[in-house]
């Protein structure tokens, strides 16, 4: 059993990473056939594992409706709307329009979906300016430059700025080119040689927390 | 121009129309010097036209021709390369004819790719300087499947290059060449050897680290997280968890879920609630298996909860809303937002802290860095992710590998601060042995 819980998963990391690692430098196609084949594994997995994912789902919010948690209105809407559209989406046999026509289906997407996603990310435009009214008051040294720095480049890129103050536009490209171009090349240096590292100690058994299970 | 001169000649022998009574005294004349002056013309423009007619001839077929496989690639490919000829301009043009094997009359051939005969030069060409198999300035096409052409592997094509200015046309030899796919991308040995080196130096690092202490700077956002367990524990609120929108192929989003394990263990170790939300389905499955382990090894396994880590939605802004909705709700003291996130990374961060909870973020993102920093108590500011799990566990192996990052970025800085200096230098002395070395590093494919 620990073979099959601890040394077996170890053993196919190894494997597969070495392999998918060299399959980088085979130009050959079944190189690129092998790889192509893994990807449709791993999205076939994917779709068994949604089944988890929704098991989860239906199962964390039945107990919140059974146990009428704070809140469990919500989850009898998460069931409707669930259960909802799987009923459509079965009848209109996963189509969102027939002949131009918009099924019900298509009506769920079209008019409830993407209107919802759009206010979510419409309220960002909210949220940046609380979040930048709040890191700009110039409490310290560091925000009081973060404070100048983020006014001229605001005021480089907006047409209006650079009207009133044609220099911002020409510091503006400055920072961003120079100085922050420069910080996250930098951080970007550390994360590449982190994912490497990560990926190194993964493959050659180093790291193996992400198991579960125990050390051994 | 080539007819003008000529007719010019001709014409000036044309006897006159003037009757010979009205010739002047200097008119009578006019015989012997027009010949000496016609003769001398005549000279000129034969001069000029047997030069005109020598640059004709050296509108000349391309040069050592050679058509070959393409070296380092998936095959259904062939590589054309001439040498440079004294017509290479602008107003020349170069045609890559391709055809059946055997092909023997140019009007059997395709005219795949026309270009500019100043154009295509093998410097031009993606590659890096120790694949290349010709010199600089030499031209070089490269023939693809579905360009124009269909060529498949194991067949035999026939191709060769015309030189063509105004109405004449020079055709190259008819050469031979079968496409066929390779084993092996030499263009990618510097990416391979850099990759070996630092393997080596990771390895070594942690087998250095067995032996000896290795120093480890603090890193504040991570001492933070027991001050954050502590809070909810005495606030007796929950600690939320997020894993990033990445799934577990990602290795952002197998540090979160590293890091998971040593948090899950003091959150069952402090008995507080642990609320894990997921996008990702095969990722909640890998975190519950780790949540589980962290509250075995606390000696708690009776607290774990296999709800501790459920799904939501893979939807990004769905998946939003319904964290914002829990943080709202359930007010966590503490919220950890590690991985790697996208335009959600603001809504979750600034609701969080409208609730008050103190907020931990680790991210390789780096362009949602700046609203992590803004709206966050303590960020992990990208490999501060992956040093997250060496540093809370502080075993050797893993701080040996931290090490070894830090001996690969030295290397790195050295070979920019290497690669200024020769840089410099190449232009200064026009000298081109710099490039190579500078290459080596660049053609990082």
């Amino acid at each position: 059993m620990i073979f099959l819980r601890r040394q077996m998963p170890l053993l196919i990391t190894m494997i597969t990473g070495l392999i998918f690692a060299g399959q980088y430098y085979v130009p050959h196609p079944a190189s690129e056939q092998l790889l192509t084949s893994a990807t449709k594994w791993l999205q076939i997995i994917g779709g068994f594992a949604l089944v988890l994912g929704v098991t989860s789902l239906f199962h964390v919010h039945a107990a919140k409706i059974r146990r009428k948690e704070a809140g469990w209105g919500y989850s009898v809407v998460l069931y409707a709307g669930m259960l909802g559209t799987m009923a459509v989406g079965l009848w209109a046999n996963g189509k969102e329009s027939v002949e131009g026509v918009s099924t019900a289906f298509g009506w769920v997407y079209n008019y409830m979906m993407v209107p919802l996603q759009g206010t979510m990310f419409a309220i960002l435009a909210f949220f940046i300016a609380s979040a930048a009214y709040r890191s700009f008051r110039a409490r310290s040294r560091e925000a009081a430059v973060l404070l100048i720095a983020a006014v001229i480049v605001m005021m480089g890129r907006v047409p209006l700025g650079e009207y009133l103050v044609p220099v911002s536009g020409d510091i503006s490209q400055w920072i961003l080119n120079v100085l922050n171009a420069s910080v996250r090349r930098a951080i970007l240096i550390g994360v590449s040689l982190g994912a490497v590292a990560l990926s190194f100690k993964i493959i050659f058994g180093v790291e193996r927390s992400y198991l579960g299970g125990g050390k051994e | 121009m080539l007819k003008k001169p000529p007719s010019v000649v001709l014409a000036s022998f044309r006897p006159s129309t003037y009757p010979r009574g009205y010739a002047s005294a200097l008119h009578s004349l006019r015989p012997c010097w027009m010949v000496f002056l016609n003769i001398l013309i005549l000279i000129i423009v034969c001069g000029v036209s047997s030069a005109i007619v020598l640059a004709e001839d050296q509108l000349t077929a391309p040069a050592n021709l050679q058509v070959f496989d393409t070296p380092n690639d998936g095959g259904q490919s062939l590589t054309v390369q001439w040498a440079p000829g004294s017509l290479d301009s602008p107003d020349a043009r170069y045609q890559v004819l391709v055809g059946d094997a055997g092909a023997t009359d140019v009007a059997a051939l395709k005219v795949v790719a026309e270009f500019p005969a100043h154009t295509r030069l093998v410097k031009d060409a993606k590659g890096a300087w120790w694949t290349r198999t010709a010199e600089r300035n030499w031209h070089q096409f490269t023939i693809r499947n579905g360009k124009g052409v269909e060529l498949k592997d194991g067949t035999a094509y026939t191709v060769t290059v015309a030189m063509f200015k105004g109405e004449e046309r020079a055709v190259g030899p008819f050469m031979q060449a079968t496409p066929a796919p390779n084993w092996f991308n030499w263009n990618s040995v510097n990416n391979l050897v850099l990759t070996l080196i630092f393997g080596g130096v990771v390895f070594f690092s942690i087998a250095q680290a067995k032996r000896s202490e290795i120093f480890l700077r603090r890193i504040p956002g991570l001492d933070a997280v027991d001050e954050a367990i502590g809070r909810s524990t005495e606030l007796g609120k929950p600690i939320l968890y997020l894993t990033g929108a990445h799934d577990m192929s990602d290795p952002s989003t197998i540090a979160a879920a590293v890091i998971l394990g040593r948090v899950a263990k003091r959150t069952a170790a402090y008995e507080t609630e642990l609320l894990v939300p997921h996008r990702d389905p095969i990722t909640m499955a890998v975190c519950q298996e780790i949540t589980k382990q962290a509250y075995l090894e606390a000696g708690k396994p009776d607290l774990f909860k296999e709800d501790s880590n459920f799904f939501i939605t893979s939807d990004q802004f769905s998946y939003t809303a319904a964290v914002d909705g829990i943080m709202l709700r359930k007010k966590p003291a503490a919220n950890f937002f590690m991985g790697s996130y996208f335009a959600e990374a603001l809504l979750l961060t600034e609701t969080g802290a409208s609730t008050g909870a103190i907020q931990i973020a680790g991210t390789d993102s780096d362009h949602q860095l700046p609203f992590f920093v803004t709206t966050c108590d303590y960020t992990l500011i990208g490999e501060e992710l992956y040093a997250a799990s060496a540093y809370l566990s502080r075993e050797p192996v893993q701080l040996g590998t931290l090490r070894g990052q830090d001996i690969g970025k030295a290397m790195i800085l050295s070979v920019i601060g290497i690669g200024i200096l020769l840089a410099t230098l190449g232009v200064a002395t026009q000298a081109t042995w710099p490039q190579y070395f500078l290459d080596f590093f660049k053609d990082m494919k």
